[in-house]
């Protein structure tokens, strides 16, 4: 399509500034790393449900994480801490996050490329030494970290006290500190693009709402990333410089004194917490955002509540950089800072309520078109739903003292950050696949995914918040230990037994993902009948997406709102607004003057 | 459409999302889960736990019931009607959500779990029995003042896993009377017991899952926490921060016992003067 | 030309030529776009972040100073030299703008050339002022406020150092004349930058003096 001659293949390809390219290659880094960190929660999960079991075939592979064949208690604490590092950071947020938004980003707001291209393939080249780094940390001596995703100090600080916090310690701020360079600069690029790259027409309250999640979540990830950065300086000088910002006096390890003085490790929670409640918003939102548009096309009607919608992702992101305290209620902060912390808390309940509502409202009389990506659009509304109301019970701070630290908040998190952000994921591509690969996926071996994927993992989440109810501590390399917690254990096994499935039903979705990359039916321009603007580009889109692109004359998601209730009118295509809003031609006033009212995606003109 | 296969879909989907439904809900109802309480604020804690479980758990099936009546509506195919809501429509049919989440969610905070927070962390009562204990990798160090009902000071420098695990500062004459013990706490039945928790090394998290006491360990400051236990028994004390490789072994008990028992023990430990 | 950035600005095929020469978006052109272009955009969330991790230190500097072990050191002089020096290198990037606009476009380089001199002396400066504590032995792990003076000054630094390649890169686009009195968009944002740290290590002062 684009008028130049073709560039040389490690130009297209590897270092590519084109955004589809970069984030294929984010999306398939991401799925590099998920089998890394898949694999790491199969031993987990074997530790966990058979503790102490020998593994002969481990001991030859593995040596020195398994002696004599049998897990060491220190490198399960490695398997949990990457376990979690990698999936929060190196696979949710550069899949769903780095892969998906700068996939689609461009496209969903007709510009030709993001506006910094360079800094973009940059920002690529950045996270790949980051993914070998954390990689690489398992190799050296005393194993990757083990401190928890968390690294609270002093443990992470203290090599004396975990073998994991020595060089492993350190390899993992190493590579976190890239990853954060990373994805700061994704997020600038992804806040520029969106704010000043859009197309005629394009004003805010036309844009697709998975482009208003990643607009959020781009702010999110600009203020909340630089206190980690800090806490993460600090920890290295205090590791490595002998200062003590974490680390207070009288510390005895191992029989010796150490000469630290005066610092506090409650300090290194609230800037870890600061970053760290954000950073569940920003991997959460685009996963919502995903799912609305998925929901709107697939159910053949305008979203319920756009506006609304918007309202409630902007109080969500305005609340979420007040409330990290309460991943602290239990640290022996002030009981009224904790109080208020959790009347914080639980108000984010309330945007999420709308949320929720007008994702299941936009299923009022749909036509329901039950693709896969469809199916996974659907399971995110239940798990953010399931996930979400377990949240009041870790956001009350009185109920919290039971259940924090317990396998309630580990089954409540991969409600959250697990499955709603990997269905995110999948329903993305899913159905943005055609217009990456001009080809379809497979929707046989699609559904057998979904099928094979939901039904385990909703049966294991759901049971670990039983688990934890009955008072089962995380991160606890032989569950048996504690006898209160015996009668529970063999739910244990079960849920890994449906794990397992669940992993199965991965290798499915890359047998899938790799055959119809290449051998998959071929996809149209529009094979959905989407009507946002990456429906009118060529399937595959090609480089620069447009040689001219297309101008928005309303708003995303105008299914069947003309009087028949029937067809759908693309964003692209001029005319009166169906759904009432005034028109907008290309020699119309510019998007954002104040002046120009915003048009209503669905608004109230009832035609007949 | 292929109307067949898709309501055959549209069935399973009925199916998979009433199955997650009845699954949480029936899963609550089957069991005793939590263990029997032995505080007195426990029972307080419990009262807030259920609460959400019946709130949240109704708006749970609600959600899921609307979701399963919508697939099964809207996903077998039919007649098209006009799908358009106005704006007013939306906001108005947003309120009584949110205002029911509303008092759901900041009465079960302010209302009901405010008074269990402020048990936890409210005054100090007189009669309170002070222990101090101090947690490191990876036992809990138990000390009682003795007949002098004084605590001696501790000297990070003097600590000796095998005969001062505490720290004891021989110089200080009050802690020669000092009962110290490892990895079990003796508490006399409903009489308020104050734990003073320290940590020698890293963190730590002091929790006894009958007692609903869950207390981070900070090294470097002195934390506290206050419980009534009302059942004599012997319960297990938890680990519940990660602290290293054998975090998973710091198991330590709690053994309640009626107060002439407790005061019997008492007089044993210090060679039975007082 | 490129509709999309805002008059002057650097046009984005300088760093991506693999746009083809045509502008990245439709937006703006003839129908006269009101959004401030990419790059003070960019500009504005750069200052953003890095504005969130001095926030951040300083959170963390206000709690550590509670601490039992807080004993101020005393600063050597040559940090309010330092400052003095950032200062005036900001003063005279704004005379190298003022310079542009009065249509003296000879004698921009030359103000900018010095402002960016004097952003080395500032960095060479606080080489110095490193150099005179530690002849004083006050080492990294010697006090917590010490611990702070040099990660600050360090992590600052780092900043100055990203601030001084930008004045560079416009100093080169000056020199082969690329801006004139109605486009200089490049110089604008590279001083904003420039402004911005200068000011943060006032701020910085302040706050490890004074508080």
């Amino acid at each position: 399509m684009s008028a130049h001659a073709p560039l040389p293949f490690w130009r297209r390809y590897i270092f590519s500034t084109d955004h589809k390219v970069i984030g294929l290659q984010y999306i398939f880094t991401a799925a590099a790393m998920a089998v890394v960190a898949v694999t790491l929660s199969v031993l987990i999960r074997f530790q966990m449900t058979w503790p102490g079991t020998q593994y002969p075939i481990m001991g030859t592979l593995l040596p020195n994480a398994y002696e004599g064949g049998v897990l060491k208690p220190e490198s399960y604490l490695s398997l949990v801490t990457m376990h979690g590092t990698i999936m929060v950071f190196f696979v949710i947020s550069i899949g769903l996050v780095s892969g998906m938004g700068n996939f689609i980003i461009p496209l969903q707001v007709g510009a030709r490329d993001m506006a910094y291209p360079f800094l973009n393939m940059l920002s690529y080249w950045t996270i790949v030494p980051a993914c070998l780094i954390m990689i690489g940390s398992f190799l050296v001596e005393g194993g990757a970290a083990a401190g928890g995703w968390t690294s609270y100090p002093p443990l992470s600080a203290l090599p004396e006290a975990l073998p994991g916090s020595g060089m492993g310690q350190t390899l993992w701020l190493l590579g976190m500190a890239l990853f954060i360079v990373s994805f700061t600069m994704g997020s600038l690029n992804f806040l520029v693009t969106i704010l000043n790259l859009r197309t005629k027409g394009m004003s805010m309250m036309r844009m697709p709402l998975t482009i208003w999640t990643f607009l959020i979540s781009s702010i999110l990830g600009i203020l909340a990333f630089p206190p980690l950065t800090a806490a993460a300086i600090m920890l290295l000088l205090d590791r490595h410089g002998g200062t003590s910002f974490f680390l207070p006096s009288g510390l005895v390890v191992g029989g010796n004194v150490l000469a630290y003085e005066g610092g506090t490790p409650l300090l290194f929670q609230h800037l870890f917490w600061f970053l760290g409640h954000p950073e569940v918003y920003v991997l959460l939102l685009p996963a919502l955002g995903i799912a609305f548009d998925v929901v709107a096309t697939f159910g053949r009607r305008p979203v319920f509540g756009y506006r609304t919608t918007v309202w409630s992702l902007l109080i969500v992101a305005v609340l979420s950089m007040i409330v990290w305290g309460h991943h602290m209620f239990t640290s022996g902060m002030n009981p009224y800072v904790g109080e208020y912390f959790s009347v914080m808390t639980v108000m984010i309940t309330l945007p999420f309520t709308v949320i929720g509502l007008n994702l299941i409202a936009s299923l009022w009389r749909a036509e329901l078109r039950l693709t896969t990506a469809m199916l996974f659009a659907l399971g995110i509304i239940s798990a953010v739903g399931t996930g979400g109301l377990g949240g009041l019970y870790l956001g009350t701070a009185a109920s919290d003292i039971y259940f924090h630290d317990s396998v309630f908040v580990v089954g409540h998190f991969h409600f959250m950050i697990g499955v709603v952000t990997s269905f995110g994921i999948f329903a993305g591509l899913y159905y943005w696949f055609p217009k990456m690969f001009g080809r379809h996926m497979n929707e046989t071996l699609g559904k057998a995914h979904f099928w094979m994927t939901t039904a385990p993992v909703f049966y294991a989440f759901i049971m670990m918040h039983y688990i934890g109810l009955a008072g089962a501590l995380r991160r606890v390399y032989d569950p048996s230990v504690y006898e209160y917690i015996r009668p529970f254990l063999q739910m244990n096994v079960w849920i890994t037994y449906a794990l397992f499935i669940a992993v199965a039903a991965q290798m499915v979705f890359f047998v899938n993902l790799v055959y119809s990359a290449f051998r998959g039916q071929r996809a149209s321009e529009n094979p959905w009948e989407g009507a946002t603007l990456e429906w009118t580009t060529a399937s595959p889109a090609p480089h620069l997406n447009w040689d001219e692109p297309p101008t928005a004359y309303h708003g995303p998601y105008e299914y069947r709102t003309n009087a028949a209730a029937t067809g759908y009118t693309p964003q692209h295509v001029p005319g009166e607004s169906p759904s009432g809003g005034p028109p907008e031609r290309g020699s119309g006033p510019p998007p954002d003057v104040p002046a120009d009212p915003p048009s209503e995606p669905s608004m109230a003109g009832d035609p007949s | 459409m292929n109307s067949r296969k898709q309501t055959l879909e549209a069935v399973a989907l009925v199916v998979l999302f009433g199955g997650i439904m009845i699954l949480t809900f029936a899963g609550f109802a089957m069991r005793d889960w939590m263990p029997p309480a032995a505080s007195r604020h426990a029972e307080g804690m419990d009262g807030m736990i259920r609460y959400l479980l019946w709130t949240t758990g109704a708006v749970f099936v609600i959600g899921h019931g609307v979701l399963i009546r919508f697939i099964w509506k809207f996903g077998r195919g039919g007649e098209a009607e006009s799908p358009v809501t106005s704006a007013r429509a939306e906001r108005l049919w947003s309120i009584a959500p949110v205002v029911a989440m509303a008092l759901i969610s900041e009465v079960g905070v302010l209302v009901i779990g405010l008074p269990v927070w402020d048990e936890v962390y409210g005054e100090v009562p007189e009669d309170a029995l002070i222990v101090d204990v101090a947690a490191r990798q990876f036992e809990w160090i138990v000390r009682y003042p003795g007949p002098d009902g004084a605590f001696g000071r501790t000297d990070p420098a003097q600590i000796n896993g095998q005969t001062n695990p505490t720290g004891l500062d021989a110089s200080d004459a009050s802690g020669a009377d000092d009962i110290v013990e490892r990895n079990v706490i003796r508490l006399p039945v409903d009489r308020p017991a104050y734990l003073r928790l320290r940590s020698h090394d890293v963190l730590h998290s002091f929790s006894v899952a009958a007692f609903r006491v869950k207390q981070d360990i900070i090294p470097g400051l002195i934390g506290s926490t206050q419980f009534v236990p009302i059942e004599v028994g012997t319960y297990e004390i938890g680990c519940a921060e990660l602290c290293g490789l054998a975090h998973y072994r710091m198991r330590g008990t709690v053994i309640v016992m009626s107060q002439q028992e407790f005061d019997a023990w008492l007089r044993e430990q210090s060679g039975g003067a007082a | 030309m490129s509709g999309l950035a805002s008059p002057g600005a650097v046009p984005l095929e300088s760093f991506s030529p693999s746009t083809g020469g045509r502008s990245l978006s439709s937006n703006g052109g003839p129908h006269g776009d009101v959004r401030p272009g990419p790059y003070p955009m960019g500009l504005m969330a750069i200052l953003a972040t890095v504005a969130m991790l001095f926030a951040a230190f300083t959170a963390a500097l206000l709690v550590r100073r509670t601490g039992a072990d807080w004993t101020p050191v005393e600063l050597p002089v040559i940090v309010w030299i330092n400052a003095v020096v950032i200062v005036a290198s900001s003063v005279l990037v704004e005379f190298s703008k003022r310079a542009l606009r009065d249509g003296d476009g000879a004698h921009a380089p030359v103000w900018l050339t010095m402002g960016s001199v004097f952003g080395v002396f500032f960095l060479v400066g606080q080489l110095v002022a490193w150099r005179a504590l530690i002849a004083q032995g006050v080492l990294l792990p010697t006090s917590p406020h010490a611990a702070f003076f040099y990660m600050l000054s360090a992590v600052h630094g780092a900043h100055v150092l990203g601030g001084l390649g930008a004045l560079t890169w416009t100093l080169n686009r000056a020199f082969k004349g690329a801006y004139t009195a109605s486009s200089h968009a490049g110089l604008d944002h590279a001083a904003i930058y420039w402004h911005f740290v200068g000011t943060v290590w006032i701020y910085l002062l302040i706050l490890l003096s004074v508080v």
